[in-house]
């Protein structure tokens, strides 16, 4: 049994929520340039030009990305030969929530209740996912999460009679009605099968697969090139005005589900689709 | 085409501008979001004045992250306008000229721009640390109890912009 104190997941939190908002990760950068060089529309190319000066200042000068700094979605997966001492693990990741926010410069975005609304000030509590795995590791990935493109997401509960089309119809309909609203050009995470709340979990995991990466299973593969050229044809295009870049990739994962259900979760994200992966 | 424009301007001037326009602020324009939208919504509602003259002006819609030392202002780009729609016809009707933000307006806020000759603007969501080098001064005015969503007079100079809905109701959005 490998002891991890606590006080370590802190600090590294504290420093994932600071790189998060300042960098995007080479995936996403990589998929913007290439964007840039095939986008077709003046206006659309202008556009993406700017995000990507929107990045170098970012980096340079340290200044969040974007002002929306998030709401901080992390994916935790503690190795079952870790014993985790020195307090428990969800205070000392809300404690490097609170850390990264307040001495970071980042954007205190979170209200502590959902009617009363009053803000929490360090951008706290976090939304934390843990998972169980064989090892000795602590697993950490950060997505930091605007609510531009998250209020844009959608879960359709369809029939098994609606089948493929059904998603294809599904995961269209969300991005055409985000449109200008979620900052394109998007990422666009899809949770397919599982129950209501697993498709929206998958479909929030699949917006931290690198963009460019595919899924392993061959029709998933062919249905993530199917929509992104599908929705690129929408024109809506970067900023919402018009062009071939409104995603820069589908990311789909699937699960096993009810004889009865076909479960579709579209997780929008806008171009800056922050992740940091660090294992402790 | 591009253009200059000092802010706040005229009705004459917003006429001139057409949808599709790229157009360079300079000058005084003040933010305000969800939650300083209801709380100038309840103002009116009780008949006392807003904290600020919006007759002439712009509301970018806006809540900057924390300024490092020595810069006015954090990152600070735009956030989805249609949540501020409840409240937009109202502000309107009292004289508003301009709004900054990004995505789409509802049938009503655009009979309001029409109907008092106003403007909608669209800043490149998700490029605040470039947007921001356009910001020279932040002064919150009022609602600081608010924190970024706390009303701010902002100094601008060459803010870059794009007409989405020009003061006839074209909406560059809606575009074939």
């Amino acid at each position: 049994m490998r002891e991890l104190n606590v006080s370590q997941i802190t600090e590294t939190v504290k420093e994932m929520c600071i790189e998060a908002n300042h960098v995007l990760s080479p995936d996403m950068k990589a998929a913007l340039l290439k964007a840039k060089e095939n986008e077709e529309s003046a206006l659309g190319k202008e556009i993406l030009t700017k995000l990507e000066e929107n990045l170098a200042i970012a980096k340079e000068d340290m200044i969040p990305i974007c002002q929306d700094t998030g709401m901080a979605v992390f994916f935790v997966e503690v190795g079952q030969d870790v014993h985790l001492v020195g307090g428990n693990l969800e205070d000392a990741i809300n404690e490097g929530v609170h850390n990264g926010y307040v001495d970071g410069f980042l954007r205190k975005s979170v209200v502590s209740d959902p009617i009363e609304r009053v803000n929490t000030k360090d951008n706290t509590p976090a939304v934390i996912h843990y998972s169980i795995v064989p090892g000795d590791k602590v697993k950490l990935t950060i997505a930091p999460k605007g609510f531009g493109s998250e209020n844009m997401s959608r879960v359709f509960m369809l029939k098994p009679a609606e089948g493929i089309e059904g998603v294809k119809n599904a995961i269209l309909t969300a991005v055409k009605d985000a449109g200008p609203n979620a900052c394109p050009p998007m990422v666009v995470g899809v949770g397919i099968g599982g129950t209501f709340e697993k498709c929206a979990l998958l479909s929030k995991k699949a917006l931290t697969r690198p963009v460019g990466e595919h899924s392993e299973i061959p029709y998933v593969k062919e249905l993530e090139e199917e929509m992104l050229a599908k929705i690129n044809e929408t024109g809506i295009g970067p900023a919402g005005l018009g062009g071939r870049t409104t995603a820069l990739a589908v990311n789909i994962l699937t699960y096993p589900t009810h004889i009865a259900g076909l479960p579709v979760a579209v997780n929008i994200c806008c171009h800056v689709n922050r992740h940091v992966v660090r294992e402790v | 085409m591009e253009k200059k424009l000092t802010v706040p301007f005229t009705k004459e001037e917003a006429k001139t501008l057409k949808a599709g326009d790229m157009v360079s602020l300079t000058g005084t324009i003040y933010t305000a979001r969800d939650a300083a939208h209801k709380r100038m919504a309840e103002t009116l509602a009780k008949g006392e004045a807003l904290p600020f003259d919006i007759e002439g002006n712009v509301i970018y819609y806006m809540g900057p992250s924390p300024a490092r030392e020595g810069r006015p202002i954090g990152s600070a780009g735009p956030t989805t306008a249609g949540r501020m729609d409840k409240y937009t016809p109202q502000l309107l009707d009292l004289g508003m000229l301009g709004m900054i933000g990004k995505g789409k307006r509802t049938d009503a806020v655009k009979e309001a721009v029409v109907r008092n000759g106003a403007v909608y603007f669209a800043a490149i969501g998700g490029a605040g640390a470039l947007l921001s080098k356009a910001i020279t001064a932040s002064e919150v005015i009022a609602y600081d109890d608010l924190g970024t969503e706390a009303i701010r007079k902002l100094t601008v100079r060459d803010f870059p912009v794009i007409v989405v809905m020009d003061s006839e109701g074209t909406d560059l959005y809606k575009r074939e």
